[in-house]
């Protein structure tokens, strides 16, 4: 009997032997990243569909003139500016495999600076959205707008917010790094953040070609 | 940063609170605590939501009938759709996958035991919170799929749709969460020998369901995110006069809806693949069939929503499309009827309750699932689209299969549950009145329906030939009510009088009847090694078993104990795990290592919860910001503390 409790549940740290010897948040993750596919599934698909039905401009790739006032409002988006987020995300992936593989090997030194060139990128990221948004607005599109104004802040949006989670992750593993270092046992913890972190980039990938680089 | 009382290391030795009382429930990670109170949550809900039936069937019982008025009669129907879908089904079945998956795949508990309390939670939490609304007078009234643009604010003022739209994504955190756990839990707590393909059909089925779940709640999220967004933040989604397409809240919400559907069937089929064999002496017929017929209609549940938009015009090839995907989706269904009957062809039967709630659901689902084929067929579907007969259809596949299956479920699993039968005296006059009063209530309604009788109308005018068929279905829900009330007579007076079970009261052949009845919190004190479907049957067979007394293991008798009482003695085989107060030692003793009561998972909870509070109280900033604060800080506090106690 003890042995059996034992084997079940004196595993703190190393693999816990699951039926399948993966571990059971990695398992977790996967499942909620599959879910995750049908939540921006459901959004982009929104925003496509609802691609040039908006009654009144600002629109995404053309000008328009407002037929009340004579205002002209160009193209709304940017797509040099958001080419260049693009990258900075993309290359936060790279930083990603960089510290999973730094706190693999044990390597404290390199675990904290790719940690932490993960979470900056990821926050430059999110500063090149917050101009982005605060810019659209100055140009007179909202979340009241239109529709295309509804459908691209709120897609945008939520992948934002994904990215600021995923900052915060980052941030709270280079913490626990500082206070006390993570071992090459914490590895599946920042493989867990990584998957995560990977996730939210491919997302990015489907959003900047189908929003920004489609017309 | 922790914002909860710290716990002491060690759980084996934490003080009483955790054993017994108020506290031990709202700081258990025990899954079959859990259960229970997903299982008693939803019981309750289920007599509102009768309740709300019975007062809906009193207004339809004549012409012209006065006892609600027609916005009390919205609020009724809606409320009692939302109610027994979301707050009964969907919940009762998370009680026995609660239950029940841990042991019987042989598990000690779920994966993470912490994250199914919170599940429980927050599930209780968006339950209150729908029905708050009846104390405001504004309970929801735009039908339980809400279409949009009538729930829009321009067509529905008011709180009503708001406490609906707000509820409905409360629950859908419960069950995603739920989901994630569960999946993790099948593919990775299986005992030695658990292959897949020797899982129980419960199992599979719940196994299936849980990815339903998870693939299908994103899609009702971002449709009840828009909803909200655009009642509480001025956007356009849902807006026609911006050009929004009236047609994307039904697909999106269809999407989700329909794989809803086999949200609500698939836990009861599974259960009744665990009665029919062991109540039919046999072994579930074509198992393998019966576990892929279960994964192709999981599949093509995804492949069949716009089904319910025959009416709005989407055109011939739309409309064939999903025509045909729908009656592509009655084949498995079909396969698993026949299995069903295959199971109990030859056998030695049974007729306990269980067996005869089962029986029903294969009786009731069949007719149910005839009619869907019915309007499976677009023309057939304009015909009926929108009238009682579809309100007969989907009674019968709800009422008449998920509920008995889950009644069937109730009756089979009530032994292991509290230790003592259920009486079988009661629960006939339940199955009979339920089965009767069932047939009453919802077959007359196929020919209301036919006979142009709209659904969601609060009175209908004399003379239209709808009167007999009326007074029908309302004596016949009344007497599904009478029949509950002998349920729950039955339920608390078997648990002070009924026999006492054992471990293993009908013969059962998997894991779950090898332990004691009810479970020590560890489940297995040791974790067993699984060889085939059947365990226990091969255990008792005559090849396995000649050497010992009456061709069967060896039988002993043993005291047993109930609730800390001495309630008898009983014969149980000598290599079963004994209910004895001296077989029953803790998990200290065993050494086994239980995951640390915590009430962190509430505190979570109810933080989330009031967030969405703070939303519906005209986005009162404030309440938003400290309840968020309190959810992230108890989170963290939640993640960075072991499950379970440090080892010295």
């Amino acid at each position: 009997m003890a042995t059996a409790a034992l084997e079940t549940h004196d595993t703190h740290g190393a693999h816990p032997p699951t039926s399948t010897g993966l571990n059971s948040t990695k398992v977790a993750i996967w499942t909620f990243i599959g879910s995750e596919c049908f939540f921006f599934a459901s959004l982009i698909s929104t925003y496509l569909i609802y691609r040039g039905r908006s009654v009144v401009g600002p629109f995404p790739h053309e000008a328009w003139t407002d037929p009340a006032t004579g205002h002209v409002f160009k193209a709304i988006l940017n797509i040099p500016v958001t080419s260049v987020s693009t990258f900075v995300l993309l290359m936060s992936s790279l930083a990603m495999v960089l510290a999973h593989s730094a706190v693999v090997r044990g390597d404290r030194k390199s675990s904290k600076i790719w940690l932490a060139s993960t979470a900056i990128l990821g926050a430059t990221f999110l500063g090149f959205q917050a101009y982005e948004f605060t810019s659209f607005v100055h140009e007179g599109l909202t979340i009241h707008t239109n529709l295309f104004g509804s459908s691209f802040f709120i897609l945008t949006g939520f992948h934002g917010a994904h990215v600021t989670a995923g900052v915060i992750w980052l941030l709270t593993l280079l913490f626990i790094d500082m206070k006390r270092g993570l071992e090459p046992r914490d590895a599946i913890n920042v493989d867990v953040c990584a998957l995560y972190w990977h996730f939210v980039d491919v997302v990015w990938i489907a959003i900047f070609t189908l929003v920004y680089l489609i017309k | 940063m922790a914002t909860t009382v710290s716990l002491p290391a060690h759980a084996a030795s934490a003080p009483k609170k955790y054993e017994s009382g108020l506290w031990s429930w709202l700081a258990t990670t025990d899954h079959k605590r859990i259960g229970q109170l997903y299982l008693y949550t939803s019981l309750t809900w289920f007599i509102v939501g009768g309740i709300e039936a019975l007062l809906i069937r009193t207004q339809l019982y004549g012409p012209n009938g006065r006892i609600v008025s027609a916005q009390t009669y919205n609020e009724l129907f809606t409320m009692h759709g939302t109610t027994m879908i979301f707050l009964v089904i969907m919940p009762l079945s998370a009680a026995f996958f609660n239950y029940l998956i841990p042991l019987q795949i042989g598990a000690r508990d779920v994966a993470f035991p912490r994250l199914n309390a919170f599940s429980y939670w927050v599930f209780l939490f968006g339950g209150l919170f729908i029905n708050v609304s009846w104390l405001f007078h504004a309970a929801p009234n735009a039908g339980w799929f809400g279409y949009a643009p009538l729930t829009t604010p321009t067509y529905s003022p008011g709180l009503n749709i708001d406490f609906w739209v707000i509820g409905l994504q409360i629950l859908g955190v419960s069950s995603l969460a739920a989901g994630f756990n569960f999946i993790t839990t099948v593919i990775n707590m299986r005992a030695p020998g658990m292959h897949f393909m020797r899982m129980p059909v419960f199992t599979w089925m719940a196994f299936i369901t849980q990815f339903m779940i998870v693939l299908a709640f994103p899609i009702i999220t971002v449709a009840v995110t828009f909803l909200m967004l655009d009642r509480f933040f001025g956007t356009n989604f849902y807006e026609i006069t911006a050009g929004a397409d009236p047609l994307l809240w039904q697909h999106l919400f269809w999407l989700f809806g329909h794989p809803e559907v086999y949200i609500l069937i698939l836990p009861a089929f599974g259960l009744v693949s665990e009665v029919l064999p062991v109540f039919s002496r046999k072994p579930l017929f074509g198992y393998p069939v019966m576990v892929y017929s279960g994964i192709l209609i999981a599949f093509l549940g995804f492949g069949v929503w716009a089904h319910h938009m025959f009416a709005v015009g989407m055109g011939p090839i739309a409309d064939s499309f999903f025509s045909i995907t729908t009656m592509l989706i009655a084949i498995p269904t079909g396969v698993k009827i026949f299995n069903w009957l295959g199971t109990m062809w030859g056998g030695s039967l049974r007729f306990t309750t269980a067996m005869k709630y089962a029986i029903a659901l294969v009786a009731f689902f069949t007719i149910g699932g005839i009619s869907g084929v019915m309007h499976a067929s677009p023309p057939s579907d304009l015909q009926q689209t929108d009238s009682y007969f579809i309100v007969a259809h989907f009674h019968y596949v709800l009422f008449g299969g998920s509920m008995m299956g889950l009644f069937a479920g109730l009756y089979f699993y009530y032994p292991k549950i509290t230790g003592r039968i259920m009486s079988e005296r009661l629960g006939s006059w339940h199955f009979w009145l339920t089965a009767i009063g069932m047939t009453l209530t919802f077959f007359p309604m196929h020919f209301l329906g036919l006979d142009g009788m709209p659904r969601r109308i609060s009175t209908y005018d004399a003379g239209q030939g709808w009167e007999f068929n009326n007074h029908l279905a309302t004596v016949g829900a009344f007497m599904i009510a009478v029949g509950l009330l002998f349920m729950i007579y039955n339920w608390f007076h078997s648990m002070k009088a009924g026999e006492i079970a054992g471990n293993d009261p009908w013969g059962g052949a998997t894991l779950e009847w090898m332990i004691p009845s009810p479970p020590p919190d560890y489940n297995f004190a040791t974790i067993p090694t699984v060889t085939s479907r059947y365990p226990l049957w091969d255990r008792k067979s005559p090849k396995l078993t000649t050497d010992v007394p009456h061709g069967a293991a060896a039988e002993q008798e043993v005291d047993v104990t109930l609730g800390g009482k001495n309630a008898g003695r009983l014969k149980t085989p000598a290599d079963t795990q004994l209910n004895a107060p001296t077989a029953h030692p803790s998990a200290n003793e065993l050494g086994i290592v239980m995951p640390t009561p915590t009430v962190k998972p509430l505190i979570a909870a109810f933080a989330l919860g009031s967030v969405f509070i703070g939303l519906i109280m005209h986005k009162n900033l404030p309440i938003m910001f400290l309840a968020a604060a309190i959810f992230v800080l108890t989170l963290y506090s939640w993640l960075l503390t072991p499950l379970e106690p440090e080892h010295h």
